[in-house]
């Protein structure tokens, strides 16, 4: 089974977050970028599957800057095989990344696409679904188990109510939920290994998809702030409050 | 043309967030000087259907029931909305787990770009968003014809009860076979809905153990709270995954939310900080969460919380 891996680079997650002045987004100027977190849960689960056997072959692929190159090379080092590197300094929107990634696949034909839940970016959860449906593949979001049987994946998903445990045929799309596995660290002898893994430079030309985005970001704003309030010292000062306040 | 919501439901009852989705529609399709009709579809939703048609402002019920769409999996739930979309501009869901697992499908078969998890609604074309875990907030204009939105039900007020639309069963709908439901494991709770819940208090990694939430619950059952959780808890295996609070969990916006032994990471705030009143309990003052909070009680929890429930106890609740 052959697997294919999209993997995004973001803003870290313990970065704090800073609006523009202008409003006209976020500001990525030297701040510490990495692996989209959920993405490296995809790296890591498809590494465990080629350890016991059932992965052949695992192709990890991200679109953006000639900087995703080393987030790449952090999944080579992870253990993936190979890269494929689409660089292009345009924001690629979700529906466009799924284009580009079925154009992909098609020239792969890998067995499983394992995408991450969710970008912490954008926070949109649609590029995995958007590919299921481009290819006209069945879909399991949100898991938090994986296991192949045949040719097909039994697949806990974390959803609103508790657990679901769903049944998709191969070929088929994963996102990863947080609780899947967790990604181990790259030891040094891999690291270095990873310098060697191949990574095909390609551009969007390459896959004649148009990218050209379908919404414009009008502003970005600081949300509404919370300020600190007062400190209580016991419970029957809490009571009191919340009595007053309405809210019990 | 016209704006179609499309229900959360679990066949049985119809959800709330429903209602709050049907604001931001009638919202946009206010702007658009059209109609808003709400679709359900399921396995046995006549009651469903008929709930539905009584939220004020809505034209038409859609009733959609088939055995395929049992547990609204999202190939199915494509089968069913996709061909509708020649008579709709637009179409709304909740951002839960169903809305978020089928809507993106939509989206990417009628070639456009999901607006995810809307919190505002400023025309038929622009909307608001949170990104970066609420850190910021997008104002996005979509250019595509046709609008596919999941919607944040804590941003909308409940749509109102008395209305009576009519209600319509439409064809049965194409029966994907690539994906089958096997099991499902629900948490079980006679405590009130997360989402839903007017109060909700919640244990992170200070609780020390799955045993120790029991404290909390204590309070919980005085109060008619429902139960949360930080991620971390969720991982130390103390509580099921529902009860995550978060960027990457629920979002709740309670008219009180307590927060027990949770540090407050910008990923649990995303999924808490629009709450009413928050409360803190904390051993540690410097802790994120106490620069948001209300009222914070700088206390061990394990004595400030058994105290609360006492001090609830002799207040009467
Ligand atoms: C991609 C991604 C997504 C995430 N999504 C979420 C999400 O949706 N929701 C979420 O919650 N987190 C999420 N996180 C995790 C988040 O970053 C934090 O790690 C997590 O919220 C911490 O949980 P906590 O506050 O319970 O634990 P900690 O940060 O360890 O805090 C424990 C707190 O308990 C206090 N405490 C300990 N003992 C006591 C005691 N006896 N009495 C009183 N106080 C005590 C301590 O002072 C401390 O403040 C996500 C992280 C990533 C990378
Ligand atoms: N530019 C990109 N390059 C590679 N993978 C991506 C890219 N954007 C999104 N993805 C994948 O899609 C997942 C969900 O992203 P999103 O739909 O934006 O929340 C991510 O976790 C990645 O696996």
């Amino acid at each position: 089974m052959k697997v294919l891996v999209p993997v995004k680079r973001v803003l870290d997650f313990n970065v704090k977050v800073r609006v523009k002045s202008d409003e006209s987004g976020v500001d990525l100027a030297n701040v510490k970028m990495s692996m989209n977190p959920f993405d490296e849960i995809s790296v890591e689960q498809a590494v465990r599957l080629q350890e016991a056997g059932t992965a052949t072959e695992t192709i990890a692929v991200s679109i953006g800057p000639e900087k995703c190159a080393e987030t790449i090379r952090t999944s080579l080092a992870m253990g993936i095989d190979r890269g494929i590197h689409i660089n292009t300094d345009a924001e690629v929107e979700p529906l466009a990344v799924a284009k580009i990634l079925k154009a992909i696949v098609e020239e792969e034909k890998p067995d499983l696409v394992i995408l991450g839940k969710q970008a912490i970016d954008d926070d949109s959860n649609q590029t995995g679904q958007m590919l299921a449906a481009l290819l006209g593949w069945p879909q399991a979001t949100f898991a938090n188990s994986v296991e192949k049987n045949g040719d097909s994946l039994t697949v806990g998903r974390e959803v609103d109510g508790g657990i679901q445990t769903i049944k998709v045929t191969l070929p088929a799309v994963i996102t990863v939920d947080l609780r899947l596995n967790e990604p181990r660290y790259a030891s040094l002898p891999n690291i270095m290994k990873a310098k060697r893994k191949p990574i095909d430079a390609k551009t969007t030309d390459d896959y004649g998809v148009d990218i050209s985005p379908r919404l414009t970001t009008v502003k970005v704003a600081e949300p509404a702030g919370r300020t600190a309030g007062v400190k209580v010292e016991d419970a029957a000062e809490l009571v009191a409050k919340l009595k007053s306040e309405g809210v019990i | 043309m016209a704006v179609l919501v499309v229900a959360e439901h679990d066949n049985e009852t119809l959800k709330d967030a429903t209602h709050k989705t049907v604001t931001a529609a009638l919202a946009i399709a206010k702007d658009m000087g059209c109609d808003v009709d709400i679709l359900v579809a399921g396995k046995d939703v006549k009651d469903v259907a008929a709930k539905a048609a009584k939220i004020a402002g809505v034209r038409k019920v859609l009733a959609c029931d088939h055995v395929s769409l049992k547990r609204q999996l999202a190939e199915a739930m494509q089968e069913v909305i996709v061909p509708l979309m020649d008579g709709y501009d637009a179409v709304l869901a909740p951002d839960t787990t169903t809305g978020k697992n089928f809507m993106p499908r939509i989206a990417a078969v009628l070639d456009v770009m999901q607006i995810s998890s809307i919190s505002g609604v400023e025309s038929n074309d622009t909307f608001v968003r949170p990104i970066y875990a609420g850190n910021a907030m997008a104002t996005v204009k979509s250019s595509d014809d046709k609008k596919v939105i999941t919607v944040r039900p804590t941003a909308f007020t409940p749509a109102e009860e008395g209305g009576s639309a009519s209600v319509e069963t439409i064809a049965d709908p194409a029966t994907p076979t690539t994906s089958e439901f096997v099991s499902e494991e629900l948490s079980k709770s006679d405590r009130p809905e997360l989402t839903a819940a007017k109060i909700v208090i919640s244990g992170g990694r200070g609780m020390g153990s799955g045993e120790n939430f029991a404290i909390i619950e204590k309070v919980a059952d005085k109060l008619g709270a429902a139960v949360g959780a930080s991620r971390a808890a969720v991982d130390a295996g103390y509580v099921p995954n529902d009860y995550q609070v978060g960027q990457t969990g629920k979002v709740v916006a309670p008219e009180l939310y307590i927060a027990v032994g949770i540090s407050g990471a910008i990923q649990h705030l995303a999924g808490m900080k629009d709450s009413k009143i928050i409360v803190a309990i904390n051993k540690d003052e410097d802790a994120p969460i106490c620069q948001i909070a209300d009222y914070g009680w700088v206390a061990d929890l394990f004595n400030a919380v058994p105290e609360l429930e006492a001090e609830l106890a002799k207040a009467g609740y």
